[in-house]
């Protein structure tokens, strides 16, 4: 822990202190060791915050973290399509507790980068020595007028999963054979860039059993996706052509929707589709921009060895909130993103220089039962953002269906490993 | 493609109204080289007219910084009803026009 000079403010903040560790005794302990307190339970952060505790078990760890239970977002899609529980999503935080991380559950409210100090809902005041804010993604509402939280009641975006992502599979179920359930996507840089596609697909799958005269209609942002050669030849393959995409260039960029009549309004023409799913622009979760860690892009520029804000010092952003370059805002990459914060963090308070971390991502795709693809990346540091590095690889777009049933198996075991390693 | 026009289908007369059109074109700069070194000739749209019954109220120059498949939005004033035309012209006798009526009340 570094020292600073006792001021009248520091003096106050350590009688603040003393009164929480008498009401809290488990969470203050003597101020000999260093404080880390990470804020978001999502896979990037409950990786960091169990890496840090593996790797030095002496350093205090707080892991602030609003729900008791965490919704994951990967196999969501399967979870609307009818093919998954929602409870195979769900994970708890008793394992990270019993490791000797410290659980609160509040939201944060404010951050104060000049006492290093956070405050949550409860009114308490934590100081830290280093803070790590994974707070994931919140919606661009004004960048879609008519949309906002009360019209993703009935235009569910499904894009933060739980309570949306039943809702959206209980309008599918709801609808009448012969219906259009439209896609609205945005540009980039968003959350899991091919999940949009993947929702497309696995929506058609459920659609082809079910109700097999009905369509997906892709209302789209971009001209490019990612895999999207691999994903147009399996729709072509195993859905027809129920599956319509209009891309940017052919006006498909959503401007405006209408939740009373549930229609989307684009560039060039308007839709009503039985059902809506529309995934609105992203930006940095609320808490990045209550700490002053975003930019005008809504992101969170960081320092890609140490994933310290270029914004305000000792605080470190990973994970969908942070401005990745090269990284697709994935799961996958939030882990990784965890893991070497916390080695960096390690090295921070030891006052050693932090090691480069090379990253890698992978991104599976379902989109179908037994059919499934993926993309594999390499990334390191380069300048002021992360870069592709050599060793990645997307699945081969002509390839048998014997692989691509090997790789649906894999992203269970996927899902299966790094739920494990980051809350089993 | 056909290109695609946006013009309001009502307005009252004396409303600004926003215009978009978007045309699928390749705008091939004439500045890239194929792999073996031959030079890929400029194809551009070099210009775009709109007319509103008959009287040129939007003009544009394209160049080859323009990406493909040039998307155009620009605001007019709603005088009568009638029809917009729209103009684009470019390398190699490219030409497409369209149309889109409007009522003003």
């Amino acid at each position: 822990m570094t020292t600073r000079p006792v001021t009248r403010r520091n003096a106050v903040l350590g009688i603040t202190a003393a009164a929480v560790a008498l009401a809290r005794p488990s969470i203050l302990h003597a101020q000999s060791t260093a404080r880390v307190v990470v804020v978001g339970g999502g896979f990037g952060g409950a990786a960091c915050a169990r890496a840090l505790k593996r790797a030095q078990p002496d350093l205090q760890i707080i892991l602030i973290e609003p729900n008791a239970v965490f919704t994951s977002c990967p196999l969501s899609n399967e979870v609307i399509a009818g093919l998954r529980d929602i409870e195979a999503q769900q994970f708890g935080y008793d394992k990270l507790a019993a490791e000797g991380v410290t659980m609160i559950s509040q939201a944060v409210t404010a951050i104060e980068p000049q006492r290093r100090s956070v405050m949550t809902t409860d009114g308490v005041a934590l100081p830290y020595d280093r803070l790590v804010l994974s707070p994931g993604i919140d919606f661009h509402f004004e960048a879609l007028p008519g949309y906002d939280e009360a019209a993703s009641e009935k235009m569910p975006h499904a894009w933060k999963a739980g309570a949306q992502t039943l809702l959206l599979r209980r309008q599918l179920e709801a609808m009448e054979d012969g219906g259009t359930v439209a896609i609205a996507v945005p540009a980039n840089p968003s959350r899991c860039p091919p999940a949009p596609y993947e929702r497309a697909s696995l929506i058609a799958h459920y659609l082809k059993t079910k109700k097999p005269r009905s369509k997906v209609l892709v209302l789209d942002a971009k001209d490019n996706f990612s895999q999207q050669r691999l994903f147009e030849k399996a729709w072509k393959e195993l859905y027809g052509d129920m599956i319509e995409r209009i891309a940017l260039s052919q006006g498909g960029r959503v401007t405006s929707v209408d939740p009373s009549t549930r229609t989307i309004i684009t560039e060039f023409g308007n839709y009503t589709p039985d059902v809506a799913n529309v995934i609105p622009a992203q930006r940095a979760g609320r808490i990045a921009e209550i700490a002053g860690a975003t930019d005008a892009t809504g992101w969170c520029p960081i320092d890609p060895v140490t994933f310290e804000s270029k914004l305000v010092p000792n605080i470190h952003v990973i994970g969908d909130a942070c401005l990745g370059g090269g990284i697709p805002k994935s799961a996958s990459a939030a882990g990784a993103q965890g893991k070497a914060c916390a080695a960096a963090i390690v090295a921070l308070l030891a006052n050693r220089a932090p090691g480069t971390p090379r990253l890698t991502g992978i991104c599976y795709n379902t989109v179908a039962p037994g059919y499934g693809f993926s993309l594999a990346g390499n990334y390191q540091p380069r300048g002021d953002i992360f870069a592709e590095v050599e060793g990645g690889a997307t699945s081969p777009v002509d390839a048998p269906r014997e692989l691509r049933a090997r790789e649906a198996a894999e992203a269970e075991r996927w899902f299966e490993t790094i739920t494990a390693d980051t809350f089993g | 493609m056909a290109a695609l026009i946006n013009v309001p289908a009502k307005a009252k007369r004396g409303d600004i109204i926003e215009i978009r059109t978007l045309t699928s074109h390749i705008m091939e700069t004439g500045f890239r080289h194929t792999a073996d070194g031959a030079l890929v000739p400029r194809d551009i749209i070099t210009s775009f007219t709109c007319r509103y019954n008959g009287t040129e109220v939007f003009r544009a120059d394209l160049f080859p910084a323009i990406a493909a498949n040039p998307y155009l939005s620009f605001f007019t004033v709603a005088k009568e009803s009638g029809k917009f035309e729209f103009e684009w012209i470019g390398d190699n006798g490219y030409s497409s026009t369209a149309s889109a009526p409007i009522t003003v009340e």
